[in-house]
This record gives C-alpha cells, structure tokens and sequence, in this order.
C-alpha cells in the first residue's frame, strides 16, 4: 500500500470569527482534505458560509482558529507576501462577480497573473493567453474590454484568467449564479474540463442541485459547518 | 515594473482631465518657481554685477577702526583725563605712492589714489551736497569703468581744463548743469573754487550718479586745504568675490582701513539673504500646493479603484506592486508636469525678459533674467519629491486593502 498523497488543500479544525459589536461565526470546526483531481461541489442554503470558506480555503482570508494547509505546507503563520504567491501559483479563483479589469482587454485580463509571477517571456505570455481564451471559445474576443462582452463570456475570461499560471486547485464561489440556463451549461461544462489536468482539483460553490450531482464529491454547509447532503 | 507601470499608465489614461488637472499644478508651480527664481537672482546678480563693475572693490582709506589711543592715556593709566585737548592727527595716508608699490608688489589688484572731499555745489543760487574725488585720469581706469559710462565729454577733459570736473548725471540734472557751464564749489573747510563742467557719466547705480563728481587730484587737494593730500586709495581686485579677505589682509599689512565692496554693501547682501528666504518659502509653497493636486488624483484613482486592488491582490499580486502603481502615476504626473514647467518657466522667463522696465536700482531698461539650470533642477526635483510623498499616503493605503472584505461586500 502506497501512503495516500498529500492533499492539495487541507483544513484542520478551521473556525473563522468576524469580530464585531457582536461577533459572527462565519464556519466552525471544519476539517476537510481535498486530493488531487477532485471535483468537490459546496451546497447549502444562503447565509451558511460557503463564501466564506472559500475565502479560507483560498488564503484570501485567515481562520480564527485551525489551520488551512496548501500542499502540506501549513499557512497560519505564512508572510502576507507568500500566501500572495501561493494564490498566484498554485490557486485560481472564480467569483460570482466576474472581477475582470474593466480597463484592459480580455488577454490582457488574462495575462494579468502571469505579468505578476514573471515566469514566461512577454511573448509567451501573450501565447499562453490567447490559447486559453481559444480554448473557451473567445478567440474572437481576446482584444475586447469586459464591458464589450456577455456575462456569459466575461465569466469565461475570469475562467481563463483564474487558469493564467495553470493552478493546481481552481476556487469558484458560484460562477453560474449571474447567467443564463445556456451560459451556465456552458461555464460548467467547460469547469468540468479543467479537472484532473495535472493532477488538478477544483472546488465550485452551487445552489444548483443538478449541478453539484455532476461533481465528484459534495460538500454540504449549515450554519458555518458541515453537514450531511440532503437526498434531493 | 512593467506590470505596475502598464497599469498606472492604464489609470492616468482613462482618467485624462484629471490628469491634466494634476500636470498643470505641478507645471504651474514649476513654471512659476523658475521664473520667479530666475528674475530674483538675475536682478540680484545684475545689481551686483553693477555694483563691482563701477564701485572700488577695496577702498583703503585713512580712517582707523577705533580711535587713536592718546599720548595722555598712555602716560597716565586708569586716570580720568578731561578737558585735554586731543592731538591732532595730520590726515591723508603717509608716503601714499610707497603703499602703492608695496601693495602691487604682492595684491592680486590694480591701485589708485583719491581725494575724497565732501563738498557743496552752487549753481544759480541753489545748494547740494556731494562727494568730490579727486583722481588721477590715467590710474582711474585702472580700478573703475568711469570712463566708459560717460554720456557726455571724456574722463581725459579733467587734463584739458582748469580745475575741470565730471559730474554725475542725477547731479547735473537736479542742478541744471550742462557741459560746459560754470559751478561754484565750496569745501567742508571753508575753501571756495570755481570750476567748469567737463563731462557727464551715468554708472546705473542712483546713488553715485546722484552724489559724485570727479575732479584731478589737484583740485581735490586745494579744496581740502592740504597739498599731497591722498586720503583714499582704491583697488580693483581680480577676483571681485575675494575682495572681502583681501581687504583684511590689506589692513593687517597697512594699519589702514580697508572696506571691501562687500562690507560697504552689507546692509544690502543681507536684504538679498532676506529676499532669497523669501523667495524659497514662497518657491516651496507653491510646490507644494501643487503637491496637493497630485495628493488629490491619487487618493480619488485609490478610491475608484479599490476594487481593482482587491481584485489583484486576490489574485495574488503583493502589496508592493500595488504600492508601485500609485507611486507611478504620481511619477508619471509630476515628470510630465515638471517638463511642461520647464517649459512654462522658460517661455514666462523670456517674456518677462523682453518686458522693458525700470529697475529700482538704476535705470535698467529691461528685466534682468538669468537662465540657470540649477534652478529648474532644484524646482524639478522639489517637484517630484513632493509627488512622491503626496502619492505615498494614499499609496500605502490601497495596499493595505484587505481583498476579502471588498469581495464579501461586491458578491
Ligand atoms: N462583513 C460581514 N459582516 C457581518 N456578517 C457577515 C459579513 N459577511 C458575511 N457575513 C455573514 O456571514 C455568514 C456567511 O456568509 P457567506 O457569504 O459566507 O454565506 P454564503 O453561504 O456564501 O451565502 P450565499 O449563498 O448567499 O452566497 C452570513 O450569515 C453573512 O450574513
Ligand atoms: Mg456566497
């Protein structure tokens, strides 16, 4: 027998308090592991705490207590500028809200992290991007600024962009909640896609039962902790 | 920093009239310092440069810095000695022309010696003080440009006339004297002469034209009342600006006291250190009310863009970089701006240049303006640090944003 991999991202004991007049318990007591090339779905009702623990899982935000470790690597105690890094390399995130730079055109959008890592020469660079807009059929829209596209293809490009330093683990806190029923077929089929390429995972937020029944593994939150999936 | 200055490039570029808004504040307040700077100096320069061109640099003259001690308090120590009538000191230096040669033996100057005579000119019943002196035409040209500011006659006239004098150009107007006219001269020591106007100069500086006239050394001495009388000696150094150490060794070596043009016109050297002072506080107020403007631009691009912040630091850009992006923009307007107030300061420069005048000092005709690089690269400079300081506030703080409050806020 073969010790089993080392997981891609892993949570022990995580509680997230946000400190206030009164205080908010975002999740509590979390303990998961997530492998390489899973496809987890989080379900659960509105207000439970699954953006939130994305957020922490994502090292966009810190638990209380508990500790989020990435490839093994705990993060408690990790410089701001390595967890930085880490989102940079090895994490890709997708939000509900396209967060595209309404400045810069879709490549550029796209390009944005691979700039930032400094890993592949300009040319590269410009390479890599339009070969993924392509591949998410938005070769024709490489040179279009976010405001000159659909909700369907802007979330497509924050695909493309979450995939510029071809991340181990892809985040998506419900990518389909602002399309249509066409660009959700769409924007999920091409998510399914990305997964198990290099041994990748990627976690999706859903209200859409469907949709989590095609993931892998489903993950279910109430009241910021987790709890069995419902039979649908 | 390609990446940190695309994006700032990116923001300026979307934001183009505030851009501007900020560019013309730093351009203004450069533009302005320049000028400004440019005329304070350049008529101080041009005041001075006037002052050392036509006044002695040293004049050596017969007076003592104290007074001389008395036979009677040396003989008589820590006695009070009253209604003892002082002795007499004959005036004038001693033995003027072995000075002379001693001092051109080893000072870096040319010599020449006067006689300064407080006089009273009469012309048509009216009365005026002035300063005679009394010179040597052929030395005088060796330590003053007299010669060259004639307006009328020649400073050689002195040799053609008897008891011949030059006057200066205020004088002779308030008095009504024209060459050739007769005036009347009366010496502080009751000696009267008649003399005839010769010549007309014009130096610039109101207060010699207003006060002098030159006569020969002859004359000056018969109006004093001594013959061989040389009460003043004056040099033109080589070195203007190292007049002043020149005097103080000229009076350790002589015993006579020596005025270097500096000491004469310290009074005047401190109004121009006043005048500077004033220059620079108000240079730097306007710089750095210009360094608001910038402040402004760029706390409004942190505030618009705080979620483009979040958005890449969520991604995974660290906070220097974003840090960068402001402290460029903030670069990128005070450069630009610094060159338009180049620009700006060069152009108003010019036209103040050509703009004809009447300086208070003399009677320049046109602004006295310099074009001194120092003066653009101290305004540049102040400018741009004081961008960079104005970005830096608001720079630290876009990157202090924390990405997750401003996700959890927008979804
Ligand atoms: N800034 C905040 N201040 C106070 N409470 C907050 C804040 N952000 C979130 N919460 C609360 O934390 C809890 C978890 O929020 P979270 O956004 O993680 O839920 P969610 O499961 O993603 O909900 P949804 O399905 O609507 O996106 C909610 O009850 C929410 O009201
Ligand atoms: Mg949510």
């Amino acid at each position: 027998m073969s010790a089993p991999p080392t997981p891609l991202i892993e949570a022990r004991g995580v509680t997230r308090v946000l400190a206030g007049e009164i205080d908010t318990t975002l999740v509590a007591g979390i303990d998961l592991a997530i492998g390489p090339g899973e496809f987890v779905a989080i379900t659960g009702p509105s207000g439970s705490g699954k953006s939130s623990l994305m957020y922490l899982l994502g090292l966009l935000d810190s638990p209380t207590t508990g500790e989020i470790l990435v490839e093994g690597r705990p993060t408690a105690r990790m410089p701001e500028d390595d967890k930085a890094r880490l989102r940079l390399e090895t994490l890709g995130f997708v939000f509900q809200f396209h967060f595209l730079l309404a400045e810069f055109s879709a490549l550029d959008n796209v390009m944005l992290p691979m700039r930032a890592l400094e890993k592949l020469s300009e040319n590269e660079m410009r390479a890599r991007g339009l070969d993924i807009l392509a591949r998410l059929g938005l070769k024709d829209h490489a040179h279009k600024r976010p405001d000159q596209l659909s909700g369907g293809q802007r979330q497509r490009v924050a695909i493309a962009r979450a995939l510029a330093n071809n991340p181990k683990v892809i985040l998506a806190d419900e990518p389909t909640g602002n399309l249509d029923t066409a660009s959700t077929e769409q924007v999920f089929d091409i998510i399914k896609t990305l997964v198990g390429e290099g041994g990748r995972s990627v976690i999706i937020v859903t209200h859409d039962p469907h949709l989590a029944r095609r993931a892998s593994r489903r993950l279910h939150v109430v009241d910021g902790r987790l709890a069995p999936v419902p039979e649908d | 920093m390609g990446l940190a200055l695309d994006i700032a490039v990116t923001h300026i570029r979307s934001r183009l009239r505030q851009t501007l808004v900020g560019v013309l504040g730093v351009a203004t307040g450069v533009g302005f310092s320049v000028m400004m700077a440019s005329l304070m100096e350049g008529s101080q320069r041009d005041f001075v440069a006037q002052l050392v061109d036509s006044l002695p640099h040293i004049t050596i003259s017969d007076e003592r810095r104290t007074p001389p001690v008395q036979p009677a308090s040396l003989l008589y120590d820590d006695v009070e000695i009253s209604n003892l009538s002082t002795q007499d000191r004959r005036r004038g230096i001693k033995n003027p022309l072995a000075v002379i040669s001693e001092l051109e033996s080893w000072a870096p100057a040319k010599v020449a010696p006067s006689v300064r005579a407080n006089i009273l000119l009469r012309q048509a019943g009216r009365d005026v003080g002035a300063v005679m002196l009394g010179i040597d035409p052929r030395r005088e040209v060796l330590v003053s440009n007299i010669a060259t500011k004639m307006i009328e006659g020649q400073l050689d006239n002195l040799l053609k006339a008897s008891n011949a004098v030059i006057l200066g150009a205020r004088l002779a107007d308030r008095l009504g004297v024209r060459v050739g006219n007769t005036i009347t001269i009366s010496s502080s020591g009751g000696k009267t002469m008649t003399a005839t106007a010769v010549g007309i100069f014009r130096t610039g500086v109101a207060q010699v034209d207003d006060s002098q006239i030159y006569a020969l050394t002859r004359s000056a001495q018969i109006l004093a009342g001594q013959t061989g009388l040389i009460n003043e000696l004056r040099l033109k150094a080589t070195d203007a600006l190292g007049a002043r150490e020149l005097a103080t060794r000229i009076e350790a070596e002589t015993g006579y006291k020596s005025v270097s043009w500096q000491e004469a016109h310290e009074d005047l050297l401190n109004a121009f250190n006043i005048r500077n002072f004033i220059m620079y506080a108000v240079v730097g107020a306007i710089l750095l009310v210009a360094s608001f403007g910038t402040y402004n631009i760029i706390s409004t691009i942190t505030h618009e863009k705080t979620r483009d912040i979040a958005i890449m630091k969520s991604l995974g850009l660290r906070a220097n970089l974003v840090r960068r992006i402001f402290v460029i923009e903030a670069l990128i307007i005070g450069l630009i701006g610094m060159g338009a107030g180049f620009l700006l300061g060069f152009l108003m420069t010019k036209g103040l240049g050509a703009v004809e005048f009447k300086s208070p000092f003399g009677d320049a005709t046109r602004l006295p303006v310099i074009y001194e690089p120092l003066h653009y690269a101290l305004a540049g400079s102040i400018a741009l640090a004081a961008s960079l300081i104005a970005a830096w506030l608001p720079a630290r703080k876009a990157a202090s944003v924390n990405p997750v409050d401003i996700i959890r806020g927008a979804s």
